[in-house]
């Protein structure tokens, strides 16, 4: 009895880590290729805030899943125009041109929610989707194949973002542009549109990433992100700027997250400690970044905005 | 355009306010009016916006000389707290002192907790190349954990009537801790006052030492300084403790100058802060990231966060919609600096040494020289 008591537990906190990888991964994923690419998005927590809160209010409206998430996957290419227009563009400083949009949609978000809704009521969320036979699969079942359609989507990504980067002649153009514009530039590419679609493609998928963390919530709040969008950004530096690497971020983030959820529920955590506990996934992550920053190399012109002839 | 393009950012952000508010239905002439007359009418409005001004101010000043040496500290949420929590530790422990010791050890104490969260990130960028922004976002994420611990657990009150489980919060704080109101009437405390007096010497520092000249050196380019002979890495890395050590003071302002005296958490952060950590950002760049404007920017920013809960209550429309104006002046600020380039380069091309003078002339240069961002 005991044993198929810590079975099921095991299932639910690997089950539940990837729900909770899920959001985290998706913008991580947009946020790699906008990065190789040479630009740095930190403005993915007000994107998804505001991606959020459209997926929930229409959501409320419309009682229209489907929709629901498509709007707000549209609210994150909205957001990636103006990103774009202005870290590529106007080639603004993009450390602080990130802080900027994060405060908008911060601000924004909350404005809405409060005019808009006020108080706030639960939407019904997707339902698991169980893939047939591999989810009769004893336990790895249970973790894996028993996941929202979102879910599966942020994992299918992986080596698709992997594929186009690494075999494809528009990702061949992306990390040129990353490392060095201004070659690319002289045998024809076009260093400032490449830009426009990694970040387009990018922020659109922070939408995503809004709508999946608000279908696991079901609820929308204030902030409902809580930084989980420069967690994300911290992902990408952490999986050294592979999709894969990035996935494994994702997934140990999540586990611990779950692993404390569970644990302190179980008390296995006692009470008092458990604010103590649920600053793991922090800290690994900052012992993370030391490491990658020794032995990887970010790409070549990460930041920098590129002036033609400058 | 050099001059006018933040009064310019601060202006379009605005308008476009005019339209959110028009937008949802509400009148905008009522809505500013009533935010300006919330700000600034009248001693208590003013002192009200001094109050919210001050830890602004603190904050700002700590992002310029971060900023100076070309380190971006977004974890001021966190040195708030930490700051917070340094400084009211102190006071509990040491409750049977007289206000002209507690209160300058409190304040110390603040500093001190600040200093030492915003060390971290900058000995980590300093010597192990981690990026800065990402290292103290993640610092904030650890220090609302710790916040809420210890705020629930070790330094919890203990005597409150406790039926439904304890609320985290610290008990009254010791009256001999508390910040004296300077004007009566008010809720005008000496904390503004030392604000300001930090924001002076902050700018000295800055601009009148040699310590100030390395930061700024280092700021500007990285190998130039070494080459020169200068610590480089100990003066990026001391330039964040600084920037920390102001957060931090200004988390203990925001304890001791509070109405509660008591810090409380909601187990958020920006439920101690009031976001203070990020608005300061925004604070330093309006201020073009001198000490000095920055006085003026944060009693400005200060009037907008007070004077929003008056917009609120007049139109209806929520006072976060001060938060969304502060994120589209960030945006035009940095836009306009490009276009600010632009226009300079080409219409000043033949003396362009003159428009390359003093760094001190040129708010924004350590972020934008390309140079400067190169990490070695």
């Amino acid at each position: 009895m005991s044993q198929f008591f810590t079975y099921a537990i095991l299932t639910a906190t690997v089950a539940s880590a990837l729900g909770v990888a899920a959001p985290f991964l998706l913008a991580a994923l947009g946020e790699t290729m906008g990065q190789r690419s040479g630009v740095i998005n930190l403005g993915v927590d007000g994107i998804m805030l505001l991606s959020a809160f459209s997926t929930y209010y229409t959501a409320l409206k419309t009682n229209n899943l489907f929709f629901a998430v498509l709007v707000g996957m549209a609210t994150g290419t909205v957001m990636g125009v103006i990103t774009a227009f202005i870290s590529v563009t106007l080639k603004a400083e993009q450390g602080i041109s990130g802080i900027g949009v994060y405060l908008f949609g911060l601000g924004f978000s909350d404005l809405m929610f409060i005019k808009l809704v006020g108080t706030p009521l639960p939407i019904n969320t997707l339902n698991p989707i169980n893939i047939p036979l591999l989810d009769r699969i004893p336990a790895v079942g249970g973790m894996f194949f028993k996941q929202t359609v979102l879910v599966y989507a942020a994992f299918l990504l992986v080596p698709v973002v992997t594929f186009v980067l690494n075999r494809t002649t528009f990702g061949m153009k992306i990390r040129a542009a990353g490392e060095n514009p201004a070659a690319a530039d002289s045998v024809g590419v076009n260093v400032a549109r490449i830009r426009w679609s990694t970040v387009l493609i990018g922020c659109t998928l922070a939408g995503l990433a809004g709508a999946a963390l608000l279908m696991y919530d079901g609820i929308f709040q204030e902030n409902l992100t809580q930084s989980e969008g420069f967690i994300a950004v911290a992902l990408v530096y952490f999986g050294a700027w592979r999709p894969t690497g990035v996935m494994g971020g994702s997934v140990l983030y999540g586990l611990a997250i779950a692993v404390v959820l569970e644990w302190k529920s179980l008390g296995i955590i006692p009470l008092s400690a458990s604010d103590l506990a649920a600053t793991a996934p922090a800290v690994i992550t900052i012992l993370a970044l030391l490491t990658v920053a020794r032995r990887f190399r970010q790409p070549a012109a990460l930041g920098k905005p590129y002036e033609r002839g400058g | 355009m050099s001059w006018f393009a933040l009064p310019l950012s601060l202006v379009v952000a605005l308008l476009l306010g005019a339209v959110m508010m028009l937008a949802l239905g509400a009148n905008p002439i009522t809505g500013y009016n009533a935010l300006i007359v919330g700000a600034f009418d009248g001693s208590y409005a003013l002192g009200s916006t001094a109050v919210k001004a001050a830890p602004l101010l603190l904050v700002a000043v700590g992002i310029c000389v971060a900023f100076r040496a070309n380190v971006f500290n977004i974890g001021g949420e966190g040195q708030l707290a930490m700051g917070g929590l340094a400084s009211s530790a102190t006071a509990l422990a040491l409750p049977n002192l007289p206000s002209i010791e507690l209160i300058p050890l409190v304040l110390l104490a603040g500093a001190a907790g600040g200093a030492a969260w915003g060390a971290i990130p900058g000995a980590f960028k300093a010597y192990f190349n981690v990026n800065e922004i990402l290292s103290t976002i993640m610092l904030n994420l650890v220090a609302v954990q710790v916040m809420n611990w210890l705020l629930a657990g070790p330094m919890v009150d203990k005597t409150q009537n406790s039926t439904y489980g304890l609320i985290p919060e610290t008990k009254l704080l010791p009256r001999t801790s508390w910040l004296p109101i300077l004007i009566p009437n008010t809720q005008l405390h000496l904390g503004v006052l030392i604000s300001v007096i930090v924001a002076g010497g902050v700018w000295v520092l800055l601009y009148r030492t040699s310590f100030g000249f390395r930061i700024q050196s280092v700021g500007l380019s990285r190998e130039a300084s070494r080459y020169a002979g200068m610590p480089v890495k100990r003066t990026m890395t001391l330039a964040m403790t600084i920037s920390g050590a102001m957060c931090g003071l200004a988390g203990a302002l925001l304890v001791f100058g509070s109405i509660s005296h008591r810090m409380v958490t909601d187990g958020s952060l920006t439920g101690f802060t009031g976001s203070d950590g990020f608005n300061g950002i925004v604070v330093a760049l309006f201020g073009a990231l001198n000490p000095l404007w920055t006085i003026i920017s944060a009693f400005l920013f200060g009037g907008l966060l007070v004077g929003g809960d008056a917009l609120q209550v007049a139109t209806g429309v929520p006072a976060d919609m001060v938060t969304a104006l502060e994120g589209l002046v960030v945006v035009f600020v940095v836009s306009l600096e490009y276009m600010r380039r632009r226009s300079r380069a080409t219409s000043t091309a033949p003396a362009r040494s003159k428009a390359r003078s003093a760094p001190s002339d040129e708010p924004l240069a350590p972020l934008v020289s390309a140079d400067a961002r190169s990490d070695p």
